[in-house]
């Protein structure tokens, strides 16, 4: 049986869960989302990542009712909800805060969207035990959310905007609250709590690892605008700007000028005196156009002698990054620029084959890297 | 030592402002009148030895308090002090929630000048602005001669030593106690916690009931506790703003004590009043102790 390929965004013929217009707000005179359109479709994890004060919270707040667009349209499931509020909408929130309710149990807390629908009292209590029992909350239903730990509070406010059965979930920065172990394993539950409800989540993260973890497509926020809408694995082998490159994962950004020497392969003259760089790439350049090649400090293998490979260059140790299962050389070229190379920590660190100051010769290939315009 | 010493001041300090007059005027309370100085009997004679304090114990007795419970004057003004006491709490509730909601919902920048201008009135005497409420109110008061001059009414009203005056009164001196207390509560309330109510349905209003008003809960009872106990004992209010037939017990207290001196009825009245007032006393240290803990 052949597995389809979750992939709404590919197919002309799929209609969005939600679309969004030409969208800006503005507060003041100062533009926090500037003229953004976006598809989303249904049963999608949608991640909105981006720094700090990028925009994404606006974003989501705007989906979720709080504000509403100076410029532009929401769509869901094709009605303009620009300007509903939000209790009518069959969108819920999770809060960065959590936001529960202090004065009432974690029962009462997931109640709380049901009651108001006056759905009679069995079905309510059918509803938040199922609710419990998917957030893994039971034991703790009669407790005030002062008297659970964080990670429950956050499963708490989770199993609260789940209880209604939204068509679209808005996550604001779930996990932020959390220590980092606690975060992995959330994050694994969050994807499976999407697919068992088959709910739309749209995400809030500043962490691209979490963002790749966890969504379908990731749409990387700079300033108010979108930059790049992608899967994960495009979002970090083919950026589409060197903002996009840097902000996903590390990255090593060499700046140079362009010249065809074959079907999209090109060379690159990055300073006096030294070997141009080939890389092959899809996007065409003008003859002497500036170019950055972006490479990913894993592609870039590190050796002691000189090797038989298309791009290579010589430089001393600088600096190694110790991080358990890799190791980061931080490799300083003649011309004072850095460039990291990554390996696996195969052999124990006293049997490591680099030190600090040795010199050594770094080299990639012709496809290991991004040429970028900008 | 310190340790000691810590504990120590707290209740000498109860002892010296409370315990230690409270027994005089209970001592007082059990003594008879008398036509002396000190205006009752018996005296304490510590000369005598403990013959004397012998024979100043065998004296004392309840019967101001068996005539107390007997002249129905007495318990008709505690109920009527009492009633007094919860309406006026109810209508300062009911004008100061929204004061204190409005203050907490207004921009950030003003909130130090509403919340200054709440408690100017404490600036200048309590006597005096109770006398300037006599000038508002009275018959040929401002209230009247505007009332007459937009041509509302034809006869002045008759306000002034009513209850209602009293009410005016009650409310208006105790209005930033039920304010100060709910504000506190209202301002530290998250206003995430209403868009999160909205979000799963609430209206405006239905959030309002749910989730604000059951927050600010803490502070409504201070409040309330903060009006209505000094209102039950109050004396000032009901004797210069208060007619003939507004009957509360702070009045017929100092009647009793100054014009038919009879200090062991007076301190009797006093020593009642307070049984009374510790049943509230009690409860809002609870509130307090609550709220506390539930920051904590
Ligand atoms: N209510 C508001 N009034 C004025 N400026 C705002 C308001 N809300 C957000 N902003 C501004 O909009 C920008 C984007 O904010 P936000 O969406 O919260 O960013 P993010 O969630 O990506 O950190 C920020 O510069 C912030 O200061
Ligand atoms: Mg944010």
């Amino acid at each position: 049986m052949p597995q389809t390929v979750f992939a709404p965004w590919d197919d002309p013929k799929e209609t969005p869960l939600i679309r969004f217009e030409g969208v800006t707000k503005r507060f003041g005179d100062f533009t926090a989302i500037d003229n953004v359109s976006v598809d989303i479709f249904a049963r999608e994890f949608f991640a909105l990542l981006g720094p700090s004060g990028c925009g994404k919270t606006t974003l989501m707040r705007m989906l979720g009712g709080f504000e509403t667009p100076t410029e532009g349209k929401i769509w869901l499931g094709g009605q303009d909800i620009g300007r509903t509020p939000p209790n009518k909408r069959p969108v819920n929130m999770m809060f960065q805060s959590y936001a529960l309710f202090p004065h009432l149990s974690v029962w009462e807390n997931i109640a709380f969207g049901l009651r108001r629908e006056r759905l009679d009292k069995d079905k309510i209590a059918a509803r938040v035990e199922e609710m419990l029992r998917l957030t893994r909350l039971q034991r703790f239903a009669k407790r005030k959310p002062h008297q659970i730990s964080g990670g429950q509070r956050q499963r708490v406010a989770l199993a609260r905007s789940l209880a209604k059965a939204p068509k679209l979930l808005l996550l604001d920065e779930p996990l932020g609250a959390l220590d980092a172990k606690l975060r992995q394993d959330t994050q694994f539950e969050l994807v499976d709590i999407q697919e068992k409800t088959g709910t739309t989540f749209v995400i809030v993260t500043h962490d691209q690892e979490e963002a790749m973890t966890v969504a379908t497509r990731v749409a990387v926020m700079d300033e108010g605008r979108i930059v790049q809408i992608s899967t994960p694995d495009k979002i970090y082998e083919e950026p589409q700007s060197v903002y996009v490159a840097d902000f996903i994962g590390d990255v090593n950004i060499i700046e140079g000028t362009a010249s065809a020497t074959g079907p999209e392969t090109y060379a690159i003259t990055w300073g006096e005196g030294r070997p141009p760089l080939i890389a092959q790439s899809q996007r065409s350049f003008s003859e002497g156009q500036a170019c950055s090649l972006a490479i990913r400090p894993e592609k870039v293998a590190i050796h002691a002698q000189e090797p038989e490979a298309l791009n290579r260059v010589r430089g001393k140790i600088l600096d190694i990054a110790y991080l358990g299962n890799l190791s980061t050389y931080h490799v300083e070229l003649a011309g004072g620029q850095i460039v990291k190379a990554q390996e696996a920590n195969t052999r124990r660190i006293a049997r490591r084959s680099f030190t600090w100051e040795d010199e050594v010769w770094l080299s990639w290939s012709d496809t290991a890297g991004v040429l970028l315009a900008e | 030592m310190r340790r000691i010493f810590v504990i120590a001041v707290p209740y000498l300090w109860l002892l010296a402002l409370f315990l230690v007059p409270f027994l005089i005027v209970l001592k007082i309370a059990l003594s008879d009148m008398a036509l002396a100085i000190p205006p009752y009997a018996p005296t304490l004679d510590f000369q005598a030895g403990w013959a004397g304090i012998k024979a100043f114990v065998s004296e004392l007795d309840f019967e101001n308090f068996t005539f107390l419970a007997s002249d129905d004057l007495y318990w008709k003004a505690y109920l009527s002090s009492l009633r007094i006491a919860l309406v006026s709490t109810f209508l300062t509730l009911l004008i100061g929630y929204p004061m204190a909601y409005a203050m907490a919902r207004s921009p950030e920048a003003w909130r130090p000048t509403l919340l200054m201008l709440v408690i100017l009135p404490f600036w200048t005497s309590f006597l005096i602005r109770v006398y300037s409420w006599m000038g508002i109110l009275s018959s040929e008061g401002y209230l009247n001669q505007f009332l007459l001059w937009i041509g509302l009414i034809d006869t002045p009203l008759a306000i002034i030593n009513t209850n209602l005056a009293v009410y005016i009164g009650v409310v208006y001196t105790y209005l930033p106690f039920m304010i100060l207390p709910v504000y506190a509560t209202l301002e530290k309330l998250d206003g995430q916690l209403l868009e999160a109510a909205e979000d799963l349905g609430c209206s405006r209003l239905s959030a309002f009931w749910l989730v604000t008003f059951p927050l600010s809960r803490s502070g409504i009872i201070a409040g309330c506790f903060l009006v209505f106990i000094p209102t039950i004992g109050e004396f000032v209010i009901p004797s210069l703003l208060g007619g003939s037939d507004t009957l509360m017990i702070g009045k017929v207290l100092w009647e009793e004590f100054f014009s038919n001196r009879d200090w062991p009825v007076a301190s009797a009245v006093a020593v009642i009043l307070l049984l009374i007032l510790i049943i509230p006393i009690v409860l809002f240290q609870r509130n307090e102790q609550k709220q506390r803990e539930s920051e904590g």
